[in-house]
């Protein structure tokens, strides 16, 4: 079933780059088909799933690999990565939506994201060191092309220093993951074998290194401050659903890997690094917010509250390797957040990459100051960007709030010093608002005259993202419901 | 009635209070344009329906929970202090939305809607009993709060004020994320009635955030500029969020916890003090203001000021008492002021002479409002504010002495605009009109209404502190033991109050241009706060460019350059060398060719052009193209990898 779920989406490629003379709009229909179909089939697993007990996972599969080096396929699901494969699904399906207007090349685009969307959920499932690297890096090769091929402004440069970036961070995660084969008695690369008997507990030497490999990884996927550089301009020059997917998915790979491999697996030396794993989660914060204060370009402004808001996530993580005594709630709350914020992220920030791509198609300028007033000619639009910027200055009823509050009561809870992140979302507010005030607000002036409003697609795929985030927002149960078991379970891998 | 329908009657109406006018506010907001036909029955019969529930509530006191977050649940509750507060809210809420719809606006349906998401929100902060659903409410308050001020979204400077309003509000805001945080770790749990077990020091910490908070939204110093700026949203919105409902919250969030800032110690007496000084320099500001709209957004400041001075000194009773007759007299002010700001289309009080002659009813209706402001006997505010001021009288006398000279200010603002207003009107008076906007010289039937029945909260109320309803409010509040005011403080704070209107009467209103500025404390936290902020991130962003980003480039120029000098070393030491080698072998070749036999040499020779081969090889990895440099690095990079892992095995082994 989770092996159907991960190649559907690869195989239907596969038919749409073989089978020759597929008309364009059947490969658009055939894309969003599949993506429904995908969607449906891991909300059908999400109503059956039932939370494993500590060590174990649901819809698990195993078949021989490469047993001479303790690798297999295996892929299983939990609270953590459920929640992901889902919005995996939703934000390709949304991308899917939008794209259905789109004239350049839709048969090769239609294949290439679903290549990726099949490469996104082989990460989220994988249970397998070498097969979560393996999807890792043949996502960064989907996203590579996407920039590249239809992207704009200085695409191939951006595509180019996007993946050199990235995968010098992947190489640095390999090595990392040899380091963990190494360590492990007997060798794997399993992840549930690994988590039950992490290596490295008594030599905190040699496990600190290997956290240094991984954790440099993880932060230029994530990214963090400083590996971020890469981001913006990637970005900036992807094309509208290239970013929403890079943003809502690609970043969540980052921000995962420190719940699903880094804590997990290395307790000891991640209770060890926790101090700088929290600045480093403030200063993202504080510094992600600040850098996207002075942006006037709108992808930038949001690439950069990407920095800030992931940089939570690390604070959080950061903050649940600080074990006392009496913290163990605070603890849970804080990495439930986490996993909150990496859902909440995707699903506001693919809402307002789509919303900019839209300014983009229309008058070809991300420049906030050149537009001004918007709501008159386009106040469907109006009204979606500032609900998508409320949501995503984390105001409550919306998931932001969800996941900020609890990363901030838990982090505050374990390591008081956390508060000095909580200026971060008073900038995100004043920056959203003042981009909001720019743009939307006003005499309409500018790029702005004669600007139509959003068409079905653009409503219907970026509204299911923004409802989604409201749902999750004022009804977060069905959600916490099967993060908060597997928090509780990290928490306790992370504290032995 | 059976005990179960009760509760379940009690229940419903409690979800239906929340629910009802979020749900119909959202659908009005969604709808847009397509709705404005329907706007007012909407939400008039909404409102209404709000009240009924809110009623309901009050005498069956239900409580319900649901769970939310993992060791916070979703709570709300209705005790005593509720039980006063949401009825209170509810009918000014119902006021404002009549007098709103009588007026007419553009947008009827955006206009509502917020108006009703408004509502719902602040029934929650009134009935929450946990942290998590605090905030929850008291963010989206603010955010409705931005969303009408900047209601005429076409002029940038309300949007501006909005944003203002928001962000000052949110700064307070971060003190509730930091009181949930401490109050986790102190392990006593989030919900509102355990914050004060906490243990020290986290219960210190709560006590700050929760005063920030609360000092935040009452628009206390050092944060009352933003209540300055909302005034350029619609009259309306000045009249319930801006004074009798959101920033009412503040004080009452200190009224629900005093207990907590009680234990604290310093954080009852900062609250006091801070509270007093507002109701002190903002009543000057008060004085000093020209236009009747800034005059009044000062008095709510101040007038708040009084609310929070009761909450530091512990007088619920008295706390209570005057938000909530304070909430009825200031309604009723705002909507008069913006009657006439609709119908002479200024809000200067130089130009609003004689406003209230040419309506009298309108008139009548500010003046009861005014005197009440003023502290005069019997009106409402009289009462409860001498009730208030009797409590601080025993905990310190400085406080008291600070309160009354704050009262003596309420009568002389109060006073100034009574005085303009009821002033026969000069000759030229319609020369100043229309100033700020187009007036209809209208004031529509349905706005008397609710004004008429605002003026009667604001006469009557008072009775909330004297016997014998003023002893039933100590009993829902549990606060029998709050100090009463004796004769000599009652009669002697009227006194003073007339004394000072005379003054005002005779010799007008003292002007300075300090207090006029509102104290300059936006002008403060521009240069303080905002530029240094705004520089910051203007060089943080030109190091990321200049520094971060430009560091990676460098690196990489390093890199290909290093390849790009190993390939001139390939070229001038390693390939020469061989090609030296090559004709050194030649050479001993044909000197051994003459000595020897040709096969040898023809080895050689193939030696020799193996060599060449590699050096052509060799050379052309040096493309010139960066692209491809980076590629090279790449496999570097990996051959690094495999060299490190091959040293590594044996010594993890």
């Amino acid at each position: 079933m989770l092996s159907l779920v991960v190649f559907l989406p690869v195989l239907t490629a596969v038919f749409l780059v073989v089978v020759p003379r597929v008309p364009d709009r059947a490969a658009r229909w055939a894309w969003l088909g599949i993506a429904l179909i995908d969607l449906a089939l891991l909300v059908g697993m999400w109503i059956a799933f039932d939370s494993p007990k500590p060590g174990d996972l649901a819809y698990e599969e195993q078949l021989q690999w490469m047993p001479s080096v303790g690798s297999s396929y295996h892929l299983g699901v939990d609270g953590l990565s459920l929640p992901l494969l889902t919005l995996t699904a939703v934000i390709f399906a949304a991308c899917a939506v939008y794209a259905l207007r789109e004239n350049d090349r839709p048969r090769p685009q239609a294949a290439l994201f679903l290549f990726l969307q099949s490469a996104c959920l082989g990460v989220f499932a994988a249970q397998d060191l070498i097969l979560f690297f393996v999807f890792f890096d043949l996502s960064l090769v989907g996203m590579y092309f996407v920039i590249a091929g239809w992207g704009h402004g200085n695409a191939a440069r951006s595509a180019l220093k996007f993946f050199l970036y990235t995968f010098l961070g992947s190489l640095a995660l390999l090595l990392g993951f040899i380091g963990l084969y190494l360590g492990a008695d007997p060798h794997t690369f399993d992840m549930a074998e690994l988590a039950q008997s992490p290596p490295f507990q008594n030599s905190p030497v040699a496990g600190g290194f290997v956290l240094a490999a991984i954790l440099i990884g993880l932060a230029i996927k994530t990214p963090t401050f400083p590996f971020h550089t890469w981001l913006p301009p990637a970005h900036t020059d992807a094309p509208a659903i290239g970013s929403a997917v890079l943003a809502g998915v690609l970043l969540k790979m980052g921000t995962y890997g420190f719940v699903r491999i880094a804590m997990p697996l290395l307790p000891d030396a991640w209770r060890s690094w926790a101090w700088v794993i929290i600045v480093v989660g403030i200063v993202s914060v504080l510094y992600g917010a600040l850098v996207a204060l002075a942006q006037t370009d709108v992808k930038r402004m949001i690439a950069y509250t990407s920095v800030n808001h992931m940089g939570y996530i690390v604070l959080a993580v950061g903050a649940a390797g600080v074990v006392s005594d009496s913290s163990a709630q605070a603890q849970e709350l804080a990495v439930t957040g986490a996993v909150v914020q990496m859902v909440s992220h995707g699903l506001i920030t693919s809402a307002l990459f789509l919303l900019a791509g839209v300014l983009y198609e229309r008058r070809q300028s991300y420049d906030l100051n050149a537009f001004g007033g918007l709501a008159a000619p386009a106040p469907r639009y109006a009204a979606f960007f500032a609900v998508a910027a409320f949501a995503s200055l984390g105001l409550p009823g919306f998931s932001g709030f969800i996941a900020e509050f609890q990363i901030f009561a838990g982090s505050i809870g374990t390591v008081p010093l956390s508060l000095l992140a909580l200026p971060g979302i008073l900038i995100t507010a004043a920056l959203f608002l003042l981009a909001s005030q720019r743009l939307l607000t006003g005499k309409p002036r500018g790029l702005s005259t004669g600007f139509s409003d959003l068409n079905t697609n653009e409503t219907l795929s970026i509204g299911s993202l923004l409802v989604l985030s409201v749902v999750i927002g004022v009804f977060p149960r069905f959600l916490l419901d099967i993060i908060e078991p597997a928090a509780s379970v990290v928490v306790n891998l992370v504290s032995r | 009635m059976s005990d179960a329908t009760v509760s379940t009657l009690g229940v419903a109406a409690l979800w239906l209070l929340v629910t009802l006018p979020a749900l119909a506010g959202i659908a009005l907001c969604l709808t847009g344009r397509r709705a404005n036909l329907v706007a007012v029955p909407v939400s008039l019969g909404t409102a209404g329906f709000t009240v009924a529930a809110a009623f309901v509530v009050a005498s069956f006191r239900p409580s319900v929970e649901v769970p939310f977050l993992a060791g916070a649940s979703f709570g709300l509750a209705v005790d005593g202090l509720s039980a006063l507060i949401v009825p209170t809210v509810a009918v000014i809420t119902l006021m404002v939305l009549v007098f709103a719809a009588a007026e007419g606006t553009e947008s009827p349906a955006r206009f509502h809607g917020l108006m009703l998401i408004f509502a719902a929100a602040v029934a929650v902060t009134a009935t929450a009993t946990t942290l998590p659903t605090l905030l929850f409410a008291w963010e989206i308050m603010g955010a409705m709060s931005y969303a009408l001020i900047g209601f005429h979204w076409r002029e940038d400077h309300r949007v501006g004020a909005g944003l203002t309003a928001f962000i000052t509000t949110r700064l307070g805001d971060l003190g509730l994320y930091l009181a949930a945080g401490a109050a986790l770790a102190g392990g006593a749990g989030m919900g509102l009635a355990d914050l004060a077990t906490a243990p020290s020091p986290w219960r210190h910490l709560i006590a700050a955030g929760i005063l920030m908070a609360a000092f935040g939204k009452a628009a206390q110093l050092p944060f009352s500029f933003w209540l300055s700026r909302a005034m350029e949203g619609p009259s309306p919105v000045s009249a319930l969020l801006h004074s009798a409902a959101m920033v009412a919250m503040g004080g009452y969030l200190l009224l629900r916890l005093a207990p907590l800032l009680e234990v604290t110690g310093w954080a009852a007496t900062t609250a006091a003090w801070v509270g007093a000084l507002t109701a002190l320099l903002l009543g000057a500001v008060a004085v000093t203001q020209t236009d009747l709209k800034q005059l009044l957004a000062a008095s709510t400041a101040a007038q708040l000021g009084f609310v929070v001075l009761a909450a530091g000194v512990g007088s619920l009773a008295g706390g209570t008492a005057h938000l909530i007759a304070h909430a009825s007299t200031k309604a009723l002010l705002f909507l008069a002021a913006g009657a006439w700001l609709v119908a002479l289309g200024t809000k200067q009080l130089p130009a609003l002479r004689g406003a209230a002659r040419r309506w009298p009813l309108v008139g009548v209706t500010f003046a009861v409002g005014a005197l009440s402001l003023a502290g005069i006997a019997p009106l409402a505010l009289w009462a409860t504010k001498d009730q208030l001021l009797a409590a601080a009288w025993e905990t310190s006398t400085a406080l008291y002495v600070v309160g009354l000279a704050a009262a003596a200010l309420a009568a002389a603002y109060a006073g100034k605009a009574l005085i303009i207003v009821w002033s026969h009107p000069l000759a030229n008076a319609a020369d100043k009109y229309d100033t700020e906007q187009r007036g209809t010289r209208h004031i529509a039937a349905w706005e008397r209404v609710p004004l008429t029945v605002l003026a009667v909260g604001a006469a009557l109320l008072g009775v909330l502190t004297l016997p014998p309803v003023g002893d039933w409010v100590r009993g829902v509040l549990g606060a029998e033991s709050d100090p009463r005011p004796g004769m000599l403080e009652l009669v002697g704070s009227t006194l003073l109050a007339l004394l000072v209107l005379g003054l005002v009467a005779w010799k007008g209103a003292p002007r300075s241009s300090w207090a006029a500025n509102w104290l300059g404390l936006e002008q403060t936290t521009r240069v303080m706060v905002v530029d240094p902020l705004l520089l910051l991130s203007k060089r943080l962003a030109r190091f990321d460019d200049a520094v971060l980003d430009r560091g990676i480039h460098v690196a990489a120029r390093a890199v290909a350059l290093g390849a790009r000098r190993l390939g001139r070393f390939d070229d001038h030491g390693l390939d020469a060398a061989v090609t030296a080698a090559a004709r050194g072998s030649i050479v001993t070749g044909s000197a051994a060719a003459r000595a020897d036999t040709d096969g040898v040499d023809a080895a050689v020779e193939a030696i020799a052009g193996t060599a060449r081969r590699f050096g052509v090889i060799a050379r052309r990895p040096q493309t010139g193209q960066l692209h491809q440099y980076y590629a090279q690095i790449t496999v570097v990079l990996v051959v690094a990898v495999i060299l490190l892992l091959v040293l590594l095995l044996p010594v993890m082994r």
